[in-house]
């Protein structure tokens, strides 16, 4: 670990004051931001600790505000997500093991970065993400765990949060302080896609501090779920991850929100599946039918042309599922 | 202000770098907590936080100032084995012994969890009700612990017969 220095932040204009200067990083939990510092992939001179921050977890209306610096473990029990916005704790559990759920953050855990080996490995392979230019040695390399949509020529990475796809099915709002105070963005805008610049993970600035999650009243939610598919039953990243839920009237999709983990650089909302089911028949043809068309311009690497037919599958039985616990 | 361990203020390192782990067993020579991974991935190194389980590796120990870590040298009293460990001898809950420390500590911050209805993937409901300690509720909730010699069985056993309502589950 290359040395750094290390300040506890009292609130969120001291963090900022100080996060954003150069080579700052804000620690949350640690979790994989020490995992990386160990590993010199990240090399901070300077960690901000941002887990004394607001970490309030509160229902504001019919919706939630979510302090950014909430344990994963205490989002996942809190009593307003359980009933809800079930699929919000069910993405949480599936995650990372209960020792690590009770020391990550919300906001550290929506900014971890991939586990792609390659960018891990600071020694032996090149990486465009931890050293832009360099070329990728996974594009043409064990890219078993890799992306099938959403990717570049200069990086295959997946994000690997599963709290994430949770968070862009319900359409989250990520409020921000940063060196001109205080925004708001949508989630979908917080990630983006590598295209030729996979260093550049965010839409965020310099400085910028998630300070809340909030999620918008969605009664829907309550008939929602987060169904996983992985290389063992727990505490493994996810091959394909689907987050749902789904409204039916008169069995017809009245509404529905997808998203996918495991299949992208950053938590992917399915809104081409969504649109086609919109108005259609509540059955297994429909659903199949929407996640064709997600999957429509999945890109195949030599290890995971699998997990296109594996997201097929988890979207119909997600979507099934939830036919069985109408709301 | 210092940190706290098995009850003992203790002054942080100078260097942040190190972490929680390190600190425990270089520094401290408190060599019951074991780095296996050193990555997040083994559970080995698992001490309880205020009671709650982290992972002593991903943590640098300057971020838990002031709050107090219990190890696994903190459990027994007056040379009194803590009732899990006895039952974790009982039932062989182990083979080789490196992931005990991290096992057993696990379970007690895992027991903590269940009282307080914090629900697993394994949990069929989210309603809140209270959560039935099954034998696969418990082997999810304790899955962030490896044990390579494959003790899982006794371990499992020893939990059960420890903290459980029914003595024994189906095996």
């Amino acid at each position: 670990m290359t040395p750094f220095s290390y300040s506890r932040a009292h609130d969120a204009a001291e963090a900022v004051a100080f996060g954003g200067q150069a080579a700052a990083r804000y620690l949350g939990g640690g979790t994989n931001l020490v995992d990386l510092m160990r590993q010199t992939v990240e090399k901070p001179d300077r960690l901000v600790d941002v887990s004394a921050l607001p970490a309030e977890i509160e229902a504001r209306g019919e919706g939630l505000w979510i302090g950014a610096a909430a344990r994963n473990t205490a989002v996942a029990a809190h009593e307003a997500v359980r009933t809800r916005y079930p699929l919000l704790s069910r993405a949480i559990l599936a995650g990372a093991s209960a020792q690590i759920r009770n020391m990550a953050t919300v906001g550290g855990n929506i900014l971890q970065r991939t586990r792609c080996a390659y960018f891990y490995d600071h020694a032996g392979s090149r990486c465009n993400k931890r050293d832009p230019g360099q070329g990728c040695d996974a594009i043409d390399g064990f890219n078993r765990m890799h992306a099938i949509l959403g990717a570049s020529a200069s990086c295959v990475a997946t994000h690997p949060s599963d709290m994430g796809v949770a968070l862009a099915a319900l359409d989250a709002t990520v409020h921000l302080r940063g060196r001109r105070g205080e925004r708001t963005i949508p989630f979908a805008a917080l990630h983006r896609l590598p295209e030729d610049h996979p260093e550049i993970e965010t839409g965020l600035e310099p400085g910028d501090l998630i300070t809340a999650m909030e999620l918008a009243p969605l009664p829907m939610a309550r008939n929602s779920l987060y169904r996983k598919v992985r290389d063992r039953s727990s505490y493994a990243f996810a091959l394909v991850s689907v987050a749902a839920a789904l409204e039916v009237e008169g069995g017809v999709v009245r509404a529905v929100r997808l998203a996918l983990g495991g299949v992208a650089p950053k938590p992917w909302r399915a809104s081409l599946a969504e649109a086609a089911l919109i108005g259609k028949p509540a059955d297994a043809h429909s659903f199949r039918a929407a996640a064709e068309v997600e999957l429509a311009a999945a890109k195949p690497l030599r290890d995971n042309g699998f997990k296109i037919e594996l997201a097929r599958r988890a979207i119909v039985a997600a979507l099934t599922d939830l036919l069985g616990e109408p709301s | 202000m210092p940190i706290i361990i098995n009850g003992t203020d203790q002054a942080l390192p100078d260097d942040p770098r190190v972490s929680l782990l390190d600190f425990l067993r270089e520094h401290l020579h408190l060599f019951g907590t074991k780095k296996g991974c050193d990555q997040g991935a083994c559970g080995a190194c698992t001490v309880l936080v205020d009671g709650e389980r982290i992972l002593s590796c991903l943590g640098l120990a300057i971020q838990y100032e002031g709050r107090e870590i219990l190890t696994v040298e903190g459990l027994a009293s007056d040379g009194t084995l803590h009732p899990l460990q006895q039952a974790f001898v009982e039932h062989d809950g182990l083979q080789c012994g490196y992931c005990t420390p991290g096992q057993i500590c696990s379970a007690i911050g895992m027991i903590g969890e269940v009282k307080r209805g914090v629900p697993s993937q394994m949990t069929a409901a989210l309603s809140g009700a209270p959560v039935k300690l099954s034998s696969d509720e418990l082997r999810e909730r304790m899955s962030g612990n490896l044990c390579r010699c494959g003790a899982h069985n006794g371990i499992v056993q020893a939990i059960i017969d420890t903290y459980g309502e029914q003595r024994r589950v189906a095996e």
